[in-house]
Parts: C-alpha cells; structure tokens; sequence
C-alpha cells in the first residue's frame, strides 16, 4: 500500500522534500514508516519518535496506516 | 467563535469589535508580537508557516473547547501567517465574557493550547544575516538535563 508522507519547516528541510509516496506491506504502523523515513538521506534530523498526524489528527506511533493515509511529520511546533 | 489563519496583518480593533455585546462586562484583548531579541540574538523578522488545513482546524477546536471550559462564547483568534517584520502581531486573542475572571483564565488557556498543539513553525531571521527554525522543545532538554 502507499501512503503520503508531508514533511514541514526543518523536517523538510533536512530530507529535501515537502512531501513523497512512500510503499509500505500493508499492516504497517506510523513508526515502522518512521524507521523508514530514517533510513532516507538528510534523515538523522528526523527523531524516532516524532509529532504524527494522520489525516490531519494527531496520532500515536503504534496506530495501523491505512492505504492513502496522509501522515504529516510535525516538528516541534513553534506557533504564537 | 471566531478562529482563523490570515496572511494578512491582524486587525486588533476588528477581533475586539467582534467579541463586544452590552452583556459583556469584560472583553480582553491578547496580542503576540514580533520581539527584537530572541535568547540573546537580535531579530530582524520572523516567518511563520503551518500545516495550514489542520492548524485552522485545531485553532477552532481550541475556541471550541475555550467557550465549553470557561462558559465563554465571544471569542476571536487569529494567527498570521508569512514574513513579519518586528512588532507585527503574530497572534491575536480577543475574550468577551460578562465578568473579567474567566476573561483572563480563557484567553491564557488559548494562548497556551496554541502554542502546545497547533501545527505551525516560525523561522527567525537574525540580524547577522541568518535564519533558524526556532525549537521551542530544545531550551527546555537542555533545562532538564
């Protein structure tokens, strides 16, 4: 299944990209993406367990994807 | 209630309009603004972004949230979003309510659930010339460790 990934502000920019396709076998949870996104260039500013929203809500690391999943990696937000 | 993102500059006197009724016997107004210094760097302007359909919606869920804890129906947020130069409000908070106490305890309670919980990041541009995503999480590591 594929599942689009949205990265932001320092996140985006340390992978390069804002947003990408990433395939996972379905089952899948938002830390075993994570582990994933990791594993990319750029990715040692991505912690193990960031903020996770999926389809716009927060959500914890254990939680299962779904296929068209969007799954924003939040960083530390810094509104105000 | 009254919550959004604007790209324009935020109209104080117009979120205040909005939160006054003759049964308000208090109406509050809270304004962030852009500070010169910044841990001790000088700030020239700051540019702030955000996850923009899930920030609206989480700064209406908080205004939401506000008017059941504090029995508060006028209110009125916005955060502004793009390049700011210093002293432009980068959030304002206007609180209507018939007596000042849950005036005050609602319009910090906004304030500090914005700043827990809505997606949006700010990038300090520094007088020397550079800029730096501003982590509110690291002072407080380094403060603990």
């Amino acid at each position: 299944m594929s599942v689009t990934v949205l990265l932001f502000a320092s996140y985006a920019d340390a992978l390069g990209t804002s947003s990408l396709h990433v395939d996972l076998e379905d089952g899948s949870t938002v830390r075993q993406l994570v582990g994933r996104l990791r594993e990319r260039a750029g990715a040692h500013a991505l912690p193990p367990d960031p903020l996770i929203a999926v389809n716009e809500r927060y959500a914890r690391g254990d939680i299962t994807l779904s296929a068209g999943d969007t799954v924003a990696i939040i960083p530390p937000v810094a509104g105000g | 209630m009254h919550a959004r993102l604007v790209r324009e500059p935020i109209d104080a006197g117009g979120l205040l309009a909005g939160v006054s009724r003759s049964a308000n016997g208090a109406t509050l107004l809270f304004l962030g603004v852009v500070r010169e210094v910044n841990d001790g760097r000088a700030v020239s302007g700051i540019e702030y972004s955000a996850y923009e359909p899930m920030a609206a919606r989480e700064l209406g869920d908080i205004g939401q949230e506000a008017a059941q804890r504090f029995g508060v129906t006028d209110i009125a947020i916005e955060h502004r979003l793009g390049e700011l130069a210093l002293e432009e409000v980068s959030v304002g908070i206007a609180v209507g309510h018939p007596h000042r106490a849950e005036a005050y305890e609602a319009s910090r309670w906004i304030i500090e659930e914005i700043k827990r919980r809505v997606p949006i990041w700010k990038r300090e541009h520094y007088a020397d010339g550079t800029r730096e995503w501003v982590d509110p999480t690291r002072g407080a590591a380094e403060a603990r460790a």
